[in-house]
């Protein structure tokens, strides 16, 4: 574990504010921050498109190919990351 | 089988999804606890373990009811989708990118040996009541670390589809397992097919995020409930084909990658 270098000296509320907001940083973002923004930037499109009723039906088979596309596009880029440290 | 036959399919994901996450994380929590048991002595393990899960408890039995009677229901269906559909992601991403050998895998014998090493060179630190403040520590933070991501898992699928108990059930019963098997098998962790379960959960959350974000937004899911098992097929597909093709494409996968120790997200 690393040294706390905002916790120092600091009242136990601000202290424990900060470490409540890194947990959720960390459980959400991490180091995937393209997951979580396609995930909202998901959520919102679909959203949209559920605002036409005649449109609700085709969004329960767009929904899933977006989010396979958010998860594909980060597989995608983890791997590339992989075999570009394995080749250095 | 009556009660398998008559309950909704959505349930018995459910019942699958919590139970596989939490044999997972309790997995890693009980490689600590064994670790701190065998070096500094059981006691002072025992009591971080039983406080944790106490205080885990108290935080599912606090958040679960005051969520389900003060939320309104689409908001809740909206927020606790995303962030299942987040949290199953990572799950899933990680679980791909290890079974296509593109990162290490987890390695329980691994963690153990490096827990062993640091509680052995530690200082015995002992509060008046004759308890090691160290081993109840580490025991304490490795239980209760571990249990946090179980009971956001445990608390959004619960209050969602309305089955806390259930939910919370499963979760207890996981902790009853993998707890008696790692007393059977003492310090044999390595063998539990970790990422397998990974894989499974990954595909749960990421279905029923998908399926709870879709009914806060009023998507029309054909078969209702009936929805979450073929998302669950579909999302393995995507996931085994995935596999496949890294592993056709990549130059002798997994070559020279250390079994990893980490902790944190498995």
């Amino acid at each position: 574990m690393a040294e706390d270098p905002i916790g120092s000296g600091r009242p136990t509320v601000i202290r424990w504010t900060v470490a409540f907001g890194r947990f959720w940083w960390d459980f959400l973002i991490g180091d995937t921050p393209e997951l979580f923004v396609g995930t909202v930037a998901v959520i919102v499109a679909v959203a949209v498109i559920c605002l036409q009723p005649g449109l609700r039906t085709a969004a329960a088979f767009l929904m899933p190919v977006l989010v396979t596309a958010v998860l594909l596009a980060s597989v995608g880029r983890a791997a590339r990351r992989a075999r570009r440290d394995q080749s250095q | 089988m009556l009660i398998a036959s008559s309950a909704p399919s959505g349930a018995l994901v459910l019942v699958a999804a919590v139970f596989l996450a939490s044999a997972v994380e309790m997995v890693e929590a009980l490689t600590i606890v064994l670790a701190v048991g065998v070096t500094r002595g059981w006691r002072s393990a025992f009591e971080g373990v039983a406080v944790a899960l106490a205080a885990l408890a108290a935080l599912v039995v606090l958040f679960g009811p005051a969520l389900v009677h003060y939320v309104p229901l689409s908001v809740l269906r909206l927020v606790v989708g995303g962030l299942l559909l987040v949290f199953g992601l990572q799950w899933l991403r990680k679980a791909i990118l290890r079974a296509a050998g593109l990162k290490a895998k987890h390695d329980e014998d691994a963690i153990y040996a490096e827990q062993v090493a640091e509680l052995d060179g530690g200082t015995r630190g002992t509060s008046g009541s004759g308890r090691d403040t160290t081993a109840f520590a580490v025991a304490f933070k490795g239980v209760f670390l571990e249990g946090l991501e179980v009971v956001v898992i445990v608390i959004t699928l619960g209050t969602t589809s309305h089955r806390l108990g259930l939910a919370a059930m499963a979760a207890g019963a996981a902790v009853v397992v993998v707890c008696i098997v790692g007393l059977i098998v003492h310090r044999q962790l390595s063998g539990v097919p970790e990422n397998a379960m990974k894989m499974g959960v990954g595909l749960m959350l990421v279905s029923f995020g998908t399926f709870w974000v879709g009914e806060g937004v009023h998507v029309t899911w054909p078969g209702s409930d009936l929805a979450i098992p073929v998302l669950v097929a579909c999302y393995g597909l995507v996931a085994w084909l995935t596999v496949v093709v890294l592993r056709r494409t990549g130059e002798g996968p997994g070559a020279g990658l250390a079994p990893t120790g980490e902790a944190a997200h498995g």
